[in-house]
């Protein structure tokens, strides 16, 4: 978690939270499981393959795709390859350096890559050019802007709107054609903080420096659970889990026919 | 998860392809003290898997500036040797390691008493010398005996186990090939005693009633565990022979 | 739930009418204690305690403790005092007299004293000082290390373990609260007290030590 340049949420807004939390409401007025306002414009980089820009309260990311001929991976020959890569640009946050990626955005590139990919979002099988020795490599660049709480949604929802929209350059190879990228399936992430004994879903940047431990799920339309990564230090009862899991397939249900429709 | 593969992972039967019912762990042994010059140490063989622990502290942070003035940083470094899979690994912390070194870190935190140390740093050191599944709940449960052998104040041991779904089915501590051809992936860590949930990830497509079966699976095992680990501790002390000098 | 002299895991739970908690020991729960340590649960008139099987050696105020030097400064030396911090001791807080600058010459990297722990602070910051009886630079002499959890047992009632196997193997001993101890005396006499040293340590936690010491100081001067 990284600290301000103060270093320390203050002790009076940690009380303000934690009153306003007995009384079912966040510091911003939201209810427990309510998620901040979400912008999503895609297409925001013409020249690549696919991008979205997505706000998620003050939270601001952007997702570019790019999709190149390449080598498939030696163990899934007749499969395209994804890569997904996070960079928290020294822009959006006090104490984020420019350098190779550490473990924050690792984890944040890593769970949102297993949400993407075990939900089979991307028919990799129709990426493949010739079987065994050309493949379509989709490499997947989040660059975070400003960072104001729950970055591992932001980046979920950045990566399946540019997805949704990306083309693949197929007249780049001999005798081919522009095809739209083939998806399937509209994988949503849910973040939450444990606060007290409270579960808050999309913390805010405060929200994160006062929880405790975090947990995501991410669920599919069928209700099915993809990914889970839970984060930080802390514990959590399996009955809290379960919760998390549940409200988790509810707010996805929502959040893409609100969003996704 | 891994590739489609018409290799059939359970058979009519119920038996795995190691042999398994789905309920049963794969043998499990641990040992203290194996490497005298760390402040605690263990060795845990699991599976296949091969897995040294070593425990340097608690001792004051350095450099200075990352000294937390209110409690001490738990870092665990999980790496994998080159030797340690199928095909040779280039040594170095890649991106896999990194992430698995934070969810342990976070793991071990959560039940060190880390605000008796104030700006101090514990060192756990994860050497994984032979893979075989499971590394990262083997290289936890192993850390947890070699803290304790440290003599490092904690809330309680953190024990772990893997979940996970092959053929449909949901199975107990998944093996190399249930790992790389099944359907889901459910590594967790508990608190021993309180049954609190330390680490816990998942990759794959399971449903909450598939969910559910596989944290029971997972919640009995630790049970046993937990014993395995207890008696890596406690087996030297109580078995100790009055023997005639001996160094 | 555990009794006394039962060895015990961190997280498990502590009978509460064995009396008090006190060190090592933690509120877990509604009236329930749990063990911190991987240790052995000892019950007296003052309460009940887990004493780990090992651990850093945790400074106390009071305490006379065997240090390493390992820096020097100008007016201050950094002692390791096998301890999770290090700690200083300052020039004004030795015997001599000199001014800064040149205290190497008193004290430099490996030299080994025999301190007192000064004064003490909530973030776990330490000083020593060397003016009291018997405190001093140790010179010449063996140094062997123990988890300081069982330095108790070295020194036994009284100090009666450690003068039995001073006497036993005509050594002088210095015993520190932190687990360093220091022997002098020729070479044989020295390897037998730390076998007798080592026989502790290994069998701490066990009733009847002092009868198997005193039987095992005999086999050793016999092996002479």
């Amino acid at each position: 978690m990284p600290k301000d340049e103060a270093g320390i949420l203050s002790e009076i807004k940690k009380d303000f939270i934690l009153k306003k939390l007995k009384e079912g409401k966040r510091g911003d007025e939201r209810l427990l499981d309510q998620y901040r306002e979400i912008s999503i414009q895609t297409n925001y980089v013409p020249r690549s393959a696919g991008s979205a820009f997505v706000k998620l309260g003050k939270t601001k990311v952007l997702a570019g795709i790019k999709i190149e001929a390449g080598d498939p991976f030696p163990d899934t020959p007749n499969q395209g390859v994804l890569t997904t890569n996070v960079e928290l640009l020294p822009m959006a946050f006090p104490t984020f350096e420019a350098g190779p990626p550490n473990e924050m955005s690792i984890e944040i590139a890593r769970v949102v890559d297993r949400g993407i990919r075990e939900s089979r979002m991307i028919d990799l099988e129709g990426l493949v050019i010739e079987p065994g020795k050309k493949v379509w490599i989709v490499f997947v660049d989040i660059n975070v802007l400003d960072y104001d709480g729950n970055l591992i949604d932001a980046c979920t929802l950045s990566v399946i709107s540019a997805l949704r929209t990306s083309v693949v350059p197929g007249s780049t190879i001999e005798g081919g054609k522009d095809f739209k990228l083939p998806v399937r399936n509209l994988p949503i992430s849910v973040t939450m903080v444990k606060i007290g004994n409270e579960l808050v879903c999309d913390p805010d940047l405060e929200e994160e420096q006062m929880g405790t431990t975090r947990i995501t799920v991410t669920t599919t339309e069928d209700g099915h659970i993809r990914a889970m990564q839970k984060g930080e230090i802390g514990s959590l009862t399996l009955d809290e889990i379960k919760k998390a899991i549940r409200l988790s397939s509810d707010l996805g249900k929502r959040i893409r026919e609100k969003y996704f429709q | 998860m891994g590739t489609v593969s018409s290799m059939k992972l359970i058979d009519e039967n119920g038996i795995r392809i190691d042999g398994r019912s789905k309920g049963e762990l794969r043998p499990i042994k641990i040992e203290t003290d194996v490497i005298e010059r760390a402040d605690g140490s263990a060795f845990i063989e699991w599976g296949g898997n091969k897995i040294i622990v070593a425990v340097y502290g608690p001792r004051e942070a350095y450099p200075k500036h990352t000294q937390d003035i209110e409690k001490a940083q738990v870092k665990a470094r999980y790496n994998m040797a080159a030797f340690s899979v199928d095909e040779r690994k280039r040594p170095g912390p890649d991106r896999r390691s990194m992430e698995i070194s934070k969810v342990i870190s976070e793991a071990l935190s959560s039940a060190v008493m880390v605000e008796q140390f104030p700006r101090a740093q514990i060192d756990v050191y994860i050497e994984v010398l032979q893979a075989d599944a499971g590394t990262r709940i083997a290289g936890l449960t192993a850390a947890s005996v070699a803290l304790a052998a440290a003599g490092v104040p904690m809330r309680d041991m953190v024990v772990g186990c893997t979940a996970g779904k092959v053929d449909g089915q949901i199975v107990l501590d998944l093996c190399k090939e249930e790992d790389n051809f099944g359907q889901a992936d459910l590594p967790m860590a508990i608190m021993a005693r309180t049954g609190e949930v330390v680490l816990m990830q998942m990759d794959g497509d399971l449903t909450m009633e598939e969910f559910d079966e596989a944290t029971g699976l997972i919640m009995d095992a630790t049970k046993r565990i937990n014993e395995i680990q207890r008696e890596a501790l406690a087996g030297k002390y109580r078995t100790l022979t009055l023997s005639r000098g001996g160094e | 739930m555990a009794e006394s002299k039962q060895i015990v895991l961190p997280g498990d739970l502590i009978d509460p009418s064995l009396g008090k908690p006190r060190n090592g020991v933690f509120k877990c729960g509604d009236k329930q204690y749990c063990s911190q340590y991987f240790g052995i649960v000892q019950v007296s008139d003052q309460g009940v305690d887990v004493v780990p099987f090992s651990g850093p050696y945790y400074p106390r105020k009071g305490d006379k403790v065997i240090g390493k030097i390992i820096e020097v400064g100008p007016s201050m030396w950094t002692v390791d005092i096998n301890s999770p911090y290090y700690t200083l001791l300052h020039m004004n807080d030795t015997p001599w007299r000199t001014t800064s600058g040149d205290i190497r010459k008193y004290l430099g990297p490996g030299d080994h004293i025999y301190a007192k722990v000064m004064t003490l602070n909530e973030i776990r910051e330490s000083w020593l000082t060397l003016k009291d009886v018997g405190l001093r630079k140790l010179e010449g002499g063996h140094i062997v290390g123990i988890p300081a959890p069982k330095v108790p047992r070295i020194i036994g009632r009284g100090g009666s373990m450690v003068n039995m196997i001073k006497d036993a193997t005509s050594t002088r001993i210095v015993v520190g609260q932190n687990g360093l101890i220091w022997i002098d005396g020729s070479p044989e006499n020295v390897m037998m007290a730390i076998r007798a040293i080592k026989l502790v340590e290994r069998e701490a936690h066990t009733t009847g030590l002092t009868d198997r010491m005193e039987k095992y100081l005999k086999e050793l001067k016999e092996e002479k």
